[in-house]
């Protein structure tokens, strides 16, 4: 953050503690001065404007908020912000380069696995995370490892095609 | 050479989704991503009680929470006349209370504050004095002749009473009673259940005072109607709003309302002068925003011996909550469930209906259905199997001999509905030959003999799509219709928008691809627009499966009106007249010289830079469409399942799915629409509603209570297709959306009371929660979902 443009409190109250993060953010290392109750998903949300994460439950149900902290699934809104600090997150903005696509961003398209798009992010770091380990999933491993993000919309048939098919691609088959 | 439609993304084309782009790539833009300079937050109290008076409010120490700007209470709300607002249904709901809650997790106070925890804490910081009242949690407690009194605010409202409503042919129906060999009965109800996008609602008001201009970001799927409603009720000019859906995260009905929240966010950026973000979480989407069904069922059907429905009786009490907010046409006090037994040749029918009020959320939308619809046909199909079981017939030759004939059509339905088209009984067959029906009932009977309960279960059905027309369809006097303005760019690309809102369903792939069908312009170079009242033309929303139905047609109808005037412009370029121009996809030519011609894009770039004399330039023009008459797709959902006798779990063997929405558009697109509602249809059979205890809290208030099905649980689909063109839609197609949410359910329960029908149970309440189902394999009592009510104390 810059010091040229930004506004601060013109009285600041002392009893609210901040502390300090840094985290590196898709590969980028990043920081800022918090509250310790701050939820990682909001840091990333409103701190560092990655939008990208959604928050859909409050209650770790839904998983539209998950992302990979040090490559394994979390659901950004049951983490403290301060418990990310020193480690690195990858939301969905971190999986695509300029160029490329992610595969499994790519099946998710190919394959109709979304409608609304609001669980999608969530939905694919987890597809991500179980790819990472195994890229050949049966389709119930798939549903397994799908079976803490909620989907309204697609009733799941056609994100487990794209799994798979990311899968394929991420084997060179595709 | 005309062009290959497939190829530039016309009709029929399987087409991969344009809005992918941005959602794969976490770029969606959902209400809660907008940022405005200077925005605060805003947080809602809401009552932890179902009915209770309010003694006093205390916000002083909220307000001495550093960062915390405003308290909002109903007295701040009634002293600007905003204390009340009117509903959907000629009723009227309370914004912030003032006198007394009336439901568990009414809204009682709203935070505004620097930042969404500040405003968090303000909440917790408020003192609420309440008084408890007895509460009513189902419609025999609300009728009951001592029932405390909910609406003690309307004048004249002295019991809990919303609506007595009937439709039909009484003494016809009595009739048809009297002369009857057999009658069958069953009651049942259809649970609360709740839409639940994984989205919550949620605002953004900013108020511009050197403008007079209001703007709100907000999680609408009829932002129009919105619009209309803010201006109404808050007495803002009209062209003084702008109405902003962004990407919504899923709607399914729930996002048609105005709530609460988005007024109070309104009245608060206005009085602070600065962008107020309200933002749901889920608990109090799930507990007070709108809910689906909630109806109780008394239905009787008079049989004759050979299998022949002479007529069909029904009751249905329906629960409310607190407030009639029903959103539906405002003519119908019980939605389209008058729509039943449309698929039936049924000579007579008569509905009574009655609807009350209870300490529950306000509510009752179409949950991905098109007004009630929905336990119309669970009704009507659950009414089917126990009249073929009381017969002793066959479940499926019961419907053979009831479905109306394809060469019946245009037929009434019993209740008054012109069903125009469709192929009933060839989309059973269709069905019973993928599932392997008779093979299957060996199957059961040889399972059975060893212990094993398998089962099968039917549901046929077709359905109203798309209100209007608009003489019979309106929202307090707005007439449904709908809309789409098509602008083509001199290099022949152009933008279109509609009065509709996608919300998933896509309509930025499948209008481009309509408009594609009619100019032949790619539908790569179209982009679609919708949601913003400023720039998209006038139009009901997207809900009820409406949008392909009326805004769809309206796309067709303006790009023929395009057509037209690039017709005169292609005859001028040609040199030749009106009469000799020909058309086929992409390209004028001259009749007898197909080597003449000139593309569409050629008539575009002539439309900005060489028109002939007199005619207007440019190439733009709108279409409001009104429909002639509601389409009618049809489904069969066959569903086999086991259920283990030890424990009450059933599981999903298979579901065959046959759907004839008439002409599909993307059939990608309309499969992913089918399984998305089968999954919802699997969910409510299954393990997904919303239940209150005796005090009337809500039981089902957090994803941990109210439960979803995983990709883990969800069992797979297999589709199959049959397609009868709507006669009036101008590219054939019907509604889709909804069709498998509605006709589902009864296929599952269907199968699981056939897997039980040894043990004389006719009825169990959806869901079929393994307790539930365990109770009456033991007990062979049927097992009713009305929420329990307090016996001890008075």
């Amino acid at each position: 953050m810059t010091s040229l443009f930004e506004e601060v409190p013109v009285s600041i109250d002392g009893d609210i503690p901040t502390t300090r993060v840094e985290v590196k953010v898709n590969g980028e290392r990043r920081a800022a001065e918090i509250e310790p109750r701050l939820l990682l998903a909001h840091l990333l949300r409103n701190g560092f404007k990655l939008t990208g994460t959604h928050t859909g439950c409050d209650t770790t149900n839904c998983g539209a908020c998950t992302v990979l902290l040090d490559g394994e699934p979390v659901k950004s809104c049951t983490v403290f912000a301060v418990q990310a600090n020193g480690h690195e997150v990858t939301t969905v903005e971190g999986l695509a380069s300029s160029e490329q696509l992610h595969p499994v961003q790519e099946g998710f398209k190919d394959e109709h696995g979304l409608q609304c798009g609001f669980c999608t992010p969530g939905m694919m770091l987890s597809a991500v995370a179980l790819l990472n380990e195994n890229d050949n999933p049966t389709e119930d491993e798939v549903r397994w490892a799908l079976s803490g993000n909620l989907c309204r919309c697609t009733g799941y048939q056609n994100i487990v095609k794209a799994v798979i098919w990311a899968g394929a691609k991420m084997r060179g088959e595709a | 050479m005309a062009l290959d439609e497939v190829k530039i993304g016309g009709l029929g084309a399987s087409r991969r989704r344009v809005e992918d782009n941005r959602f794969i790539r976490g770029k969606g833009n959902y209400v809660d991503d907008v940022v405005l300079p200077g925005m605060l937050y805003m947080e809602i109290l809401r009552s932890p009680l179902a009915h209770a008076k309010i003694n006093s409010i205390d916000t002083s120490a909220a307000y001495a929470i550093p960062g915390v700007r405003m308290v909002m209470t109903g007295e701040m709300m009634a002293a600007r006349n905003l204390a009340w607002m009117p509903t959907l249904s000629y009723d009227t709901q309370a914004v912030l209370a003032t006198d007394k809650v009336r439901f568990q997790g009414q809204e009682v106070c709203a935070v505004i504050a620097d930042d969404p925890y500040i405003a968090r804490d303000g909440v917790e910081a408020i003192i609420v004095d309440y008084e408890p009242l007895p509460p009513i949690v189902n419609p025999e407690q609300a009728m009951a002749a001592d029932a405390p009194l909910i609406r003690n605010d309307k004048v004249g409202q002295d019991n809990n009473v919303i609506f007595d409503w009937e439709v039909g042919d009484r003494e016809g129906t009595d009739r048809a009673f009297a002369e009857a060999d057999k009658v069958s009965e069953i009651s049942m109800h259809y649970p609360r259940s709740h839409p639940s996008p994984i989205e919550a609602c949620g605002s953004i008001a900013d108020y511009d005072r050197s403008t007079s201009k209001l703007t709100v970001y907000m999680t609408s799927q009829a932002p129009h109607i919105v619009r209309a409603a803010v201006s109404l009720v808050a007495e803002i000019p009209e062209h003084m709003i702008r109405i902003i859906a962004p990407d919504l995260g899923g709607g399914f009905g729930n996002k048609v309302p105005v709530y609460p929240g988005y007024v109070i966010s309104i009245l608060a950026s206005i009085l602070l002068e600065k962008p107020v973000k309200w933002i749901e979480d889920k608990t109090g989407n799930l507990i007070s925003t709108g809910f689906g069904r909630d109806v109780y069922l008394k239905g009787e059907m008079a049989l004759r011996n050979d299998g022949k429905i002479l007529g069909v009786r029904m009751h249905t009490d329906s629960d409310h909550g607190a407030f009639f907010s029903d959103a539906q046409p405002s003519k119908f006090k019980i939605g389209l469930m008058h729509s039943t037994f449309a698929c039936y040749d049924v000579p007579s029918a008569h509905l009574t209906a009655r609807g009350v009020y209870t300490n529950k959320a306000p509510g009752g939308v179409a949950y991905r259905c098109s007004f009630r619809v929905t336990e119309a046909m669970y009704f009507q199909e659950r009414m089917v199997q126990a009249a073929a079981d009381d017969l002793g017939m066959d479940q499926a030759e019961f419907r053979r001999v009831n479905l109306v004939k394809d060469d019946d059509f245009p037929k009434r339905t019993p209740f008054g509905f012109l069903t125009d088209s469709g192929q009933y009984e060839k989309c059973l067959q269709i069905g019973l030959d993928a599932i392997g029906y008779d093979d299957f009932k060996k199957e059961q009977e040889e399972a059975r003999k060893r212990g094993r309960l398998l089962g099968i279960g039917i549901s046929t059905m077709t359905e109203p799509l798309g209100a209007g027309n608009s003489r019979e369809y309106d929202i307090l006097g707005i007439k449904m219709f709908d809309s789409a303005e098509l602008r083509v760019h001199m290099t022949g690309k152009a933008i279109l928008r509609t009065g509709a809102k996608t919300q998933g369903q896509g309509h930025e792939t499948t209008w481009a691809q309509i408009v594609a069908h009619e100019l032949g312009i790619p539908a790569e170079d179209i982009i679609v627009e919708e949601g913003d009242t400023d720039t998209a033309p006038f139009g009901m929303g997207t809900y009820a499966s409406r949008s392909t139905p009326v805004a769809g047609a309206a796309v067709s109808m303006v790009s023929r009106k395009i057509r037209a005037k690039a017709r005169k412009i292609a005859a001028h370029l040609l040199e030749v007249s009106d009469e000799d121009i020909e058309w086929e996809l992409g390209r004028f030519y001259v009749r007898g010289a197909q080597d003449r011609g000139v593309t569409i894009q050629e008539c575009a770039m002539a439309a900005y830079s060489n028109v002939p004399d007199g005619m207007e330039p440019g190439l733009e023009n709108n279409a409001y469409y009104d429909p002639p008459n509601l389409t009618w797709p049809f489904a069969c959902y066959i569903a086999t399942v086991e259920v283990d006798p030890e424990t009450g779990v059933w599981d999903v063997l298979r579901l065959v799915a046959v759907d004839d929405c008439g002409v599909r558009i993307n059939p990608m697109i309309v499969e992913g629409q089918i399984m998305g509602g089968l999954t919802e249809a699997y969910a409510m059979a299954n393990m997904q509603f919303i239940t209150f205890d005796e005090d009337g809290n809500c039981v089902g208030s957090n994803y941990m209570d109210y439960l979803l099905p995983t990709a883990w649980e969800t069992p797979g689909f297999e589709l199959h297709e049959v397609v009868t063109p709507c006669p009036h839609h101008p590219i054939g197609a019907k509604g889709i959306g909804e069709c498998a949410t509605v006709g589902g359910p009864a296929a599952f329960v269907n199968a699981v009371m056939d897997a039980l029908k040894h043990t004389g149970v006719r009825n169990i309440d959806m869901p079929l929660l393994p307790d539930r189902v365990y109770e009456a394999v033991q007990t062979g009592n049927d097992i009713s979902g009305m929420p329990p009510v307090k016996t001890t104390d008075e």
